[in-house]
């Protein structure tokens, strides 16, 4: 993250900062900072892992069929008594655990990203009312927000995903529950979008573009939406690559505590959960590779949204 | 002043009341307490008569009102699982829960300050740039994988420390505390460390972002002018204009770390209040949940308001500024 702010040897080409395409500024700090350019190729191999995780996979974990119990408990390949197809070794019953990891990637990935979605709409709608309204909507709304705040979203996840199960009962499908998450997660961050989206708004409306907007006779929500919303999106954009990590933690966070994923879909967390019983056996590699793969990519987009930050700052902080 | 003061604990009240509401829609609405207490085979008419002894049939403004005053007099009602009193739950469990919070939190002030020091003088010295790496892993590795990584290392391969639980406990009155047995300290040292990770991380941060500002400032470069030992000048003038914020973080993150005890106290199964939490979310324990709610919000709105009001005792720039609007 460091590099993208430290000066940079001349370049053949001088390269302008103030004025010409934004975009390409971008492509140019994000080519000039290594640290990124390594996060976000990472990121892309978790990304594609997830996507193609039947095709890469040796097996499909979940389907009993191919499960063999002759071999459980396999260790690493390139420890004594691993066996081929298994690259990262076996858990009890057999499941290869990069195959599971694979497929424990596209829930913690879907559950991420559509918390972060939810999330952003329901942050950036309630901003741009409470910002555009002023009064007491805007009161109203922010008061809800501080009070929000000062509860962790982790406890406020739980919270939410103990009393909807307590409604729905225990009965519950694994679809069922992954949208309990996204719903929780949800809930619990739109607070920052609001806020920020809030700022910007009481900075765009007093501008020409609104007022002329709204001579023109425009309806309040296609201000909101056409003209408002264009020019507040840059901040929720780094707002959202940071928050990716953060529901991505908290979906497996509340997977570990037993309150998320099932044992039958598991995301990244519950192989962790499982896998943390076989620790004091010595299947270390049960739980190793999971907890490896969840660090490796929230450290990887962690870094995305650092180095995003800093290069949509035009006073670089 | 006193008006601020009497404003924000007005609003503080309101904010309680706010939780209050929530954890009683908690208690009341979420599934039905009769079926929670009585097995499935109960005719209906005890389960009409069990629900008018509780008072369920009575307004909902006047449950919500029973519920506040018996909140007040640390009545939570009884939990489904235990059958026990709530209050009585909690309260045995509130001291490992407070005893872990406190020593992660003062771990973290320490090498918080120490390494935010350090790697502000020496900013480019490699082992500020270790510090840097560590506080980006800090942030960036999840609670619960930092604890079943040090349960690896010092509990299963070395065998060092213990890996769940307290230790022996020594009892003083009501409180049980694993301070004084050598069991117990060696049991809170991996739990506080994972606890505290995260506190470090942004302190040290923090420290190091207010130590580069201030000694840019004028009173540092007048300072060496003086002559004054370069010893002096960091320490003596430059560390202790950064600690007022520090101080105020740490106390507003006290109720973060107790909060975040959840995930610590399960990877360790610590008795505490956090654990308990997670149990009663698996097992759809609304009592607990709804006074775990309460608990914590008292905190969190406690320590809110204090850091408030010492903050314009401390600065009275604030006040001034504070008299405007009003």
């Amino acid at each position: 993250m460091d590099e993208a702010l430290s000066p940079v040897p001349a370049s053949p080409k001088p390269v302008s900062w103030a004025g010409g395409f934004f975009d390409s500024d971008l492509w140019i700090s994000f080519k000039r900072s290594k640290v990124t350019v390594i996060a976000a190729i990472i990121t892309l191999l978790f990304f594609l892992l997830a996507i193609f995780a039947g095709l890469v996979a040796p097996q499909d974990p979940f389907d009993p069929a191919q499960l063999d119990l002759l071999n459980s408990r396999l260790p690493p390949i390139w420890q004594e008594g691993g066996q081929a197809p298994f690259v990262l070794g076996t858990d009890d019953q057999g499941r290869d655990i990069f195959s599971a990891i694979a497929y424990g990637l596209r829930i913690s990935l879907i559950v991420g990203f559509l918390g972060v979605l939810f999330s952003a709409v329901l942050g950036i709608g309630l901003g741009l009312i409470a910002g555009y309204f002023g009064g007491v909507t805007d009161a109203v709304i922010m008061r809800i927000a501080d009070v929000q705040l000062t509860f962790p979203a982790i406890l406020i996840a739980l919270l939410i995903d103990g009393v909807v199960k307590s409604v729905l009962g225990n009965q519950i499908d694994a679809w069922t529950i992954l949208g309990v998450l996204v719903f929780s997660i949800g809930l619990s961050f739109w607070v920052q979008y609001a806020r920020t989206v809030r700022g910007s708004v009481l900075v765009e409306k007093n501008k020409d573009y609104v007022a002329a907007a709204r001579l023109i006779g425009l309806p309040a929500p296609v201000v909101m939406l056409r003209h408002v919303l264009p020019n507040v999106l840059g901040p929720v954009l780094v707002i959202a690559t940071i928050n990716l990590a953060l529901a991505i933690i908290t979906e497996a966070t509340l997977s570990f505590l037993g309150s998320g994923m099932p044992p039958t879909m598991p995301s990244l967390g519950t192989l962790i959960r499982i896998g943390n019983d076989f620790l004091f056996s010595g299947e270390w590699w049960i739980v190793a590779f999971p907890g490896l793969a969840l660090a490796t990519l929230v450290l990887a987009i962690n870094l995305l949204g650092d180095w995003l930050r800093d290069a949509l700052n035009p006073r670089l902080r | 002043m006193l008006a601020f003061i009497v404003r924000r604990a007005l609003q503080a009240l309101g904010v309680l009341f706010a939780v209050g509401l929530i954890a009683f829609a908690m208690f009341r609405f979420a599934g039905d307490p009769v079926n929670q207490m009585v097995g499935a085979d109960t005719p209906p008419e005890e389960r009409l008569a069990i629900r008018e002894q509780l008072g369920l049939n009575d307004p909902v403004v006047l449950q919500f009102a029973r519920y506040l005053a018996g909140a007040l007099r640390f009545d939570f009602g009884i939990s489904y699982q235990f059958r026990q009193p709530v209050a009585q739950l909690l309260s045995e469990r509130m001291p490992a829960t407070l005893e872990l919070a406190l020593c992660a939190t003062l771990l973290a002030l320490v090498f918080g300050i120490l390494m935010g020091v350090y790697s502000a003088l020496r900013r480019d010295s490699a082992l500020a740039k270790l510090f840097q790496a560590i506080s980006l892993i800090g942030v960036s590795l999840p609670t619960f994988l930092i604890g079943i990584l040090l349960i690896y290392l010092f509990a299963v391969t070395l065998g060092w420390l213990p890996s769940n639980g307290r230790g022996e406990t020594v009892r003083l009155g009501w409180w049980t505390t694993g301070l004084l047995t050598w069991s117990g300290l060696k049991a809170l040292i991996m739990p506080s460390i994972t606890l505290g990770l995260f506190q470090m991380t942004l302190i040290m941060r923090l420290v190091r972002a207010e130590m580069l500002e201030v000694l840019r400032t004028d009173y540092i470069r007048f300072a060496r002018a003086r002559g004054l030992r370069t010893r002096a000048i960091h320490f003596g003038h430059a560390l202790k204009n950064t600690l007022v914020p520090v101080i105020t973080i740490a106390g507003l993150q006290l109720g973060s770390v107790i909060a975040f005890a959840i995930i610590t106290e399960t990877v360790f199964q610590w008795p505490g209040m956090g654990l308990l939490f997670v149990q009663a979310v698996q097992n759809v324990d609304i009592p607990i949940m709804a006074a775990y709610l309460l608990l914590v919000g008292l905190i969190f709105v406690v320590i809110n308001l204090v850091v408030d009001i010492l903050y314009t005792v401390v600065d009275p720039r604030l006040r001034v500024t504070l008299r405007r609007p009003a």
